[in-house]
């Protein structure tokens, strides 16, 4: 059996903007699809200073709960319309992102129960050694959160809502990630 | 335990962790932006499920060949040392990984990247974005075309410089796998007083450095540099080359 030593990781640094920036990246589905939203929130450090050079990727089921295993990739070539479950949204001047996307279907929980609809989600920033993980639920999936076994196996109320996505009023939902700091977001080890 | 997993679930590849002293600690205090960027407390433990070992897939018509070639699409080819860089994409079972993004870029010959938030006095090169990709082929191999990167100047601490390097991001066959490196170069003496780089144990420093490869080397073109890149191997399958 052979087994080699993974590369280690490194920060992306200041620039990751030129070589991780794709068109509309930002577009898990494209604008008009039925049930698109935005997810938009700040990503913040422990002095509460906004990340402008941030980058937050996310992979998720589509709404029936399939994973786009053998569907169009990234950025289908010429903006076709399928659905890759793929995003990247670069963080702005105010450390804002915002990703177009629609809710995931529920997805098994390996052991015989459900998941609540949620995104997997890595960051990568200038001063970030290696990525952090973190998942994007939804506040008006109450049930399914309350069962969900990620969400059950954190220590209270606190700390699931920095994962758990608000509704922003306007159909989409808003987000704040923490790195750093008394409110600091909830960060997974995969 | 494993009865309860139906078995859909069950043949699902699992990642195994890397052990301690692979990656940097978030905080590494020499490194000063981690200070109030790097979280605090410790993680918590995901169990590998669906979303886990699962990834985008990507299509032929994603990457253009000449995406590999940082050295054309410009009236000229940019200034410096021409240079190839290319290995393979493998897990730590020794598979390849083939048909998976590989992404880079970099500082031009000068040291300068192309980017509004890069001033340093160096020049630009109006012929040379620093941008790459590719797929890897059926054995997971890749290669550029660039030119080496030139080291640069910043401001961590006094007369801190960056080791010439070129950013590498490996999306693998899952989430899990995902990972952001860099690449440097052989016997580079900018190494020991960068904090980015010593920010990963020693013992697993060197597996962030290329090889010179006289093997690789275009002759009468351009010099080459190895680069293998391994990302997690599987939990539960190691690789037998007998069923394989």
């Amino acid at each position: 059996m052979t087994t080699l030593l993974s590369t280690p990781s490194q920060t992306v640094g200041p620039f990751l903007s030129i070589g991780l920036t794709w068109e509309r990246a930002e577009y898990v589905v494209p604008e008009g699809t039925p049930g698109s939203f935005w997810i938009r929130g700040r990503l913040l450090d422990g002095a509460g200073e906004p990340v402008p050079d941030g980058l937050i990727e996310t992979w998720q089921a589509d709404p029936y709960g399939n994973f786009g295993l053998s569907l169009p990739p990234v950025r289908p070539a010429g903006g076709g319309s399928g659905f890759g479950g793929f995003g990247r949204a670069m963080t702005g001047p105010d450390g804002q992102y915002g990703l177009l996307t629609v809710k995931p279907g529920r997805v098994t929980d390996g052991a015989g129960g459900w998941q609540a609809p949620h995104l997997d989600v890595s960051v990568f920033a200038r001063g970030l050694l290696h990525r952090v993980v973190l998942r994007i639920y939804f506040a008006d999936e109450a049930k399914a959160n309350s069962a969900d076994p990620v969400l059950c196996s954190l220590p209270d109320d606190a700390a699931r809502a920095t994962l758990v996505a608000r509704p922003n009023g306007d159909g989409g939902y808003i987000l704040d990630i923490r790195l750093q700091g008394d409110r600091e977001t909830v960060f997974f080890a995969v | 335990m494993s009865m309860s997993i139906p078995p859909a679930e069950a043949a699902l590849p699992r990642f195994r962790r890397d052990p301690a002293g692979t990656h940097p600690p978030l905080l590494s205090p020499d490194y000063r932006s981690t200070r109030l960027r790097a979280p605090l407390k410790a993680p918590v433990d995901l169990p590998q499920r669906m979303t886990e070992v699962t990834g985008p897939v990507f299509g032929d018509g994603l990457v253009h060949p000449d995406d590999a070639d940082l050295t054309r699409g410009y009236a000229e080819e940019p200034a410096g040392q021409r240079i190839i860089v290319c290995g393979r994409l493998i897990d730590g079972d020794g598979r390849p990984i083939p048909r998976s993004l590989v992404e880079i870029w970099q500082a031009n010959a000068a040291g300068r990247y192309r980017h509004d938030r890069d001033n340093w006095p160096a020049p630009l090169d109006p012929n040379f974005d620093g941008m790459g990709r590719t797929l890897t082929d059926d054995e997971g191999r890749y290669a550029f075309t660039t030119v080496k990167p030139g080291a640069y100047p910043w401001k961590n601490h006094h007369n801190a410089w960056r080791p010439a390097h070129i950013h590498f991001s490996l999306c693998g066959r899952s989430f899990t796998q995902r990972l952001v490196t860099q690449m440097y170069f052989p016997d580079d003496p900018l190494f020991g007083q960068d904090p980015i780089f010593n920010s990963v144990p020693q013992v697993a420093r060197n597996r962030m450095i290329a090889a010179f490869s006289l093997t690789d080397t275009r002759p009468d073109w351009a010099l080459a540099f190895n680069f293998d890149i391994v990302l997690r191997g599987s939990e539960a399958t190691p690789f037998d080359p007998e069923r394989s």
